[in-house]
């Protein structure tokens, strides 16, 4: 099933994660990533969610999500007109032979070492769910002790912001 | 560039189509709004605009505690009953209560039952009911009938005492997180824990409520905010940007409607119970005229158009008419207005309808193309909708005739006058289906019916003749037995010059039958019509066609071989209310016009009758509507149409 990634704008109100989450659940949904924060709007807090299923039940499930009272605007976000992003912080086995290695495949992936220990090396990253995935393919058999990644965020490309839409008439 | 999610029913609908929210866009909830949905309630056909302003209270600032403060907020929105419970936590709310002029309160003796009582009122006159409980288990016990007012669109507001803020969160006496466990079976809920914020909650709360597709809001309240000290002041300000029910539907779609409908052969009316919400069945019964257009009601739209019109074919669904069944099954076209294609009315959905294309109206749009995909999507409110297809219909007529449909509606009256919806009269016993026949032939149109759920509510759906609509009240998509006595009670109080008549079960009779009590001791005579046949009947009607006559718990001793466990007479006496037994045919007439006459108190007629009765025609559940079966083993003879 193609995924989907949505931007869905809320009021920063207690309990507005619990409704969208719950709606998913309750009509079915699997979220594959879940991402939330504040906007440049103080009283607005974006999701980005991606889920897994096909354009039926994802206009159903849209729709569903519109009548829930604090969401202010849902916009689906398609990988070739968009920025989707993802960060993982990943701490990886790592000795005096293996270090430099570790250190230039970090590099080779744009990442950076921002923890070292004896024995261990975290390495964060931001990119697009593939090129993370890719990394940490190459990371794996140096042995991958600890890893940590975000749902992922996205935003349109071009010099429209959809916010400022949703919000232009408040 | 951002792909805007749209899609055919809303794509000509600039203001959907960027699903954005512009504050400024009707209709802007405001308590003018309020107002004008009440006043819409109260006076259907006036237009909601002109007495808008009119009705909104402006009361100056006062110094209240957070109690008094939603009392007076009760009374400023214009809640005229309350049906509810004291317990701890709301218990500062029932003090300034006590003194109220404006707001009756009725003691129920479980929360359920004010929770359908609310029902109850709102559905027969379109205002919306009001119930209270306290936390906890109070709380708890209105989560039923808020889950069935959620399904059937009603238009409820539940007001919840909660435990004080401070103490939310531990565990402590009597707390249940109530906002977290109404979530997904309310259109909106509150939790307040500022008295400042209880005029807005209040507000917004019965804006929700009354406004789009109806439905339940829950607010609940802890103990410290009814508690604290606040200034109250009307109105307050409320702000939703987030929610924005659809008005006008598009004239695009409109348009594209009507061409379908004088392009159909076959067309059919689907009516459902939006109709009956939007209070357009005199619209309705315009356009049926207009297009000579056969119909069928659900169950939640029985009533919408009189079941004595030509064009009315009857119920569709799991217990409907043939000729509505087949109607929908053969038609080319489906006008769906305001109904949702409902398991219980498609069967198997993929052999709904096979070769029908759909016209689907409805107020909600998460409703069009959920199951059925729609062909032409209609959003706006089922009166905007049908007026404009007159209008519509009107100028297409105008520049290329009428339609006659003519082959069709011969096809269909066919069907009506070969397979009635009947019965076969017990050889042995009083049969059930009598007994609501006559109920309904000697309390007439004007009484309203208020049924549980199982086989009474079937026949009490087939064998009443409805008029009017919210004559016929009753659970549709949860199917909460126990249902019929709080909700006859609400609808006699909304509506005390009516007849109100409780046609309920022996077994969902025992589930909420303590409301008795509430009705004596308030003067809410009721009439409960127990159709007695000592089991829990649709159960054991599958138990009969699908597990081999195994009556597995079914059996509930209220009547057969003279065991009466509970004696409903004695019941009936026991609470104050006239009880009497009926158990033959004979009895029948004269026991309902003593009921019709006793007005002073509540009246009981357990009905006791014959347990083998069942519901027919019947399509089995998951099957196709085709296979239609009319009695046990017996399928209409199509080869007729040849």
């Amino acid at each position: 099933m193609p995924k989907h990634t949505l931007s869905v704008l809320v009021e920063d109100k207690p309990g507005v994660l619990t409704r969208i989450a719950a709606l998913f659940s309750r009509r079915g949904f699997n979220i594959d990533s879940l991402a939330v924060g504040p906007t440049e709007h103080p009283e607005v807090s974006r999701m980005t969610v991606v889920v897994e299923c096909e354009e039926l039940p994802l206009e159903q499930v849209t729709k569903q999500l519109n009548k829930l009272v604090e969401v202010l605007k849902i916009v689906e976000l398609e990988p070739p007109t968009s920025v989707q992003r993802q960060i993982v912080l990943v701490k990886v086995r790592a000795d005096a032979t293996t270090r430099s290695h570790i250190v230039e495949t970090a590099e080779l992936f744009r990442g950076k070492v921002v923890d070292v220990a004896s024995d261990s090396l975290t390495i964060e990253m931001t990119g697009k769910v593939e090129k993370v995935q890719a990394m940490l393919g190459v990371l794996e058999p140096f042995g991958i002790r600890e890893l940590v990644q975000s749902g992922i965020v996205a935003v349109g490309r071009g010099p429209r912001s959809i916010t400022d839409r949703a919000l232009r008439s408040a | 560039m951002p792909q805007q999610l749209h899609r055919q029913d809303t794509q000509d609908r600039p203001e959907v189509v960027t699903i954005v929210t512009e504050r400024a866009t009707p209709p802007k909830a405001s308590p003018a709004n309020l107002a004008q949905a009440r006043a819409r309630a109260n006076t259907p056909d006036a237009h909601p605009a002109a007495s808008a302003a009119a009705a909104t209270n402006h009361i100056a600032p006062q110094q209240v505690t957070g109690a008094q403060s939603l009392v007076l907020s009760l009374e400023a929105v214009g809640v005229d009953t309350v049906f509810g419970i004291p317990g701890g936590a709301i218990l500062p709310a029932y003090d300034p209560l006590m003194d109220s002029t404006k707001v009756r309160h009725i003691l129920v003796r479980h929360e359920q039952g004010a929770g359908h009582a609310a029902e109850g009122y709102a559905a027969a006159t379109g205002k919306i009911g009001v119930c209270m409980a306290t936390s906890g288990p109070g709380a708890t016990n209105l989560v039923t009938p808020i889950a069935d007012a959620y399904m059937d669109s009603v238009p409820i507001v539940a007001i919840t005492g909660q435990v004080p803020s401070g103490a939310i969160g531990t565990d402590a006496f009597q707390e249940a997180d109530i906002r977290g466990i109404t979530m997904p079976i309310t259109k909106h809920n509150y939790l307040v824990t500022n008295p400042d914020e209880i005029p807005r909650a209040i507000a917004e709360a019965f804006h929700i409520a009354g406004t789009g597709r109806p439905g339940p809001v829950l607010v609940d309240i802890s103990k410290d905010a009814l508690v604290g000290q606040t200034t109250f002041s009307w109105p307050p300000t409320i702000d939703l940007p987030g929610y924005r029910p659809v008005a006008r539907p598009h004239g695009k779609q409109i348009r594209e409607a009507a061409r379908l409908i004088m392009a159909a052969e076959r067309p059919i009316f689907y009516i459902g119970g939006g109709v009956i919400r939007a209070q357009a069945s005199e619209e309705l019964r315009k356009l049926v005229d207009l297009t000579g257009i056969p119909l069928v009601t659900t169950l939640m739209a029985r009533g919408a158009v009189p079941d004595s019109h030509p064009l009315h074919l009857g119920m569709p669904g799991m217990h409907g008419s043939v000729a509505a069944v087949t109607g929908l099954q053969k038609s080319d076209l489906l006008i769906t207005l305001g109904a949702r294609f409902d398991d219980r009315v498609t069967g198997q959905l993929s052999t709904f309808a096979q070769g029908a294309k759909v016209i689907h109206a409805d107020i909600d749009p998460a409703e069009i193309s959920k199951n059925r995909v729609a062909d032409v999507p209609i959003v706006g409110d089922c009166k905007d909708v049908i007026v404009d297809l007159i209008d519509a219909l009107k100028a297409e007529h105008a520049a290329h005739g009428a339609p006659a449909y003519a082959s069709w509606r011969e096809t269909v009256a066919d069907w009506k006058a070969t397979y009635p919806v009947g019965y076969v009269p017990a050889e042995d016993g009083l049969s059930p289906q009598y007994v609501i026949e006559r109920i309904g032939a000697l309390s007439g149109p004007e009484a309203t019916y208020v049924a549980g759920v199982g086989q009474h509510q079937m026949w009490a759906a087939q064998f009443v003749e409805y008029s009017r609509p919210n004559s016929w009240i009753n659970s549709g998509g949860l199917g909460t037995m126990g249902y019929s006595v709080p909700a006859a009670m609400g609808a006699k109080v909304a509506e005390p010059h009516r007849t109100v008549w409780a046609i309920d079960g022996d077994g969902c009779f025992q589930m909420t039958n303590q409301e008795l009590a509430t009705c004596v001791i308030n003067d809410i005579p009721i009439k409960v019509a127990v159709i007695n046949n000592s089991s829990l009947g649709m159960v054991r009607q599958w138990q009969t066609l699908f597990y081999n006559e195994r009556y597995s718990n079914t059996d509930l001793h209220t009547s057969h071989n003279a065991v009466r466990i509970p004696d409903f007479v004695k019941l009936a006496d026991a609470y104050g209310c006239a009880g009497r037994r009926v158990e033959t045919a004979e009895e029948v007439d004269a026991a309902i016009e003593w009921a019709l006459a006793t007005n002073d108190r509540p009246v009981l007629i357990d009905f006791v009758v014959q347990r083998d009765a069942m519901v027919w025609p019947m399509v089995p559940a998951g099957v196709s509507n085709d296979k239609i079966l009319i009695a046990r083993g017996g399928a209409p003879l199509w080869e007729r149409e040849a």
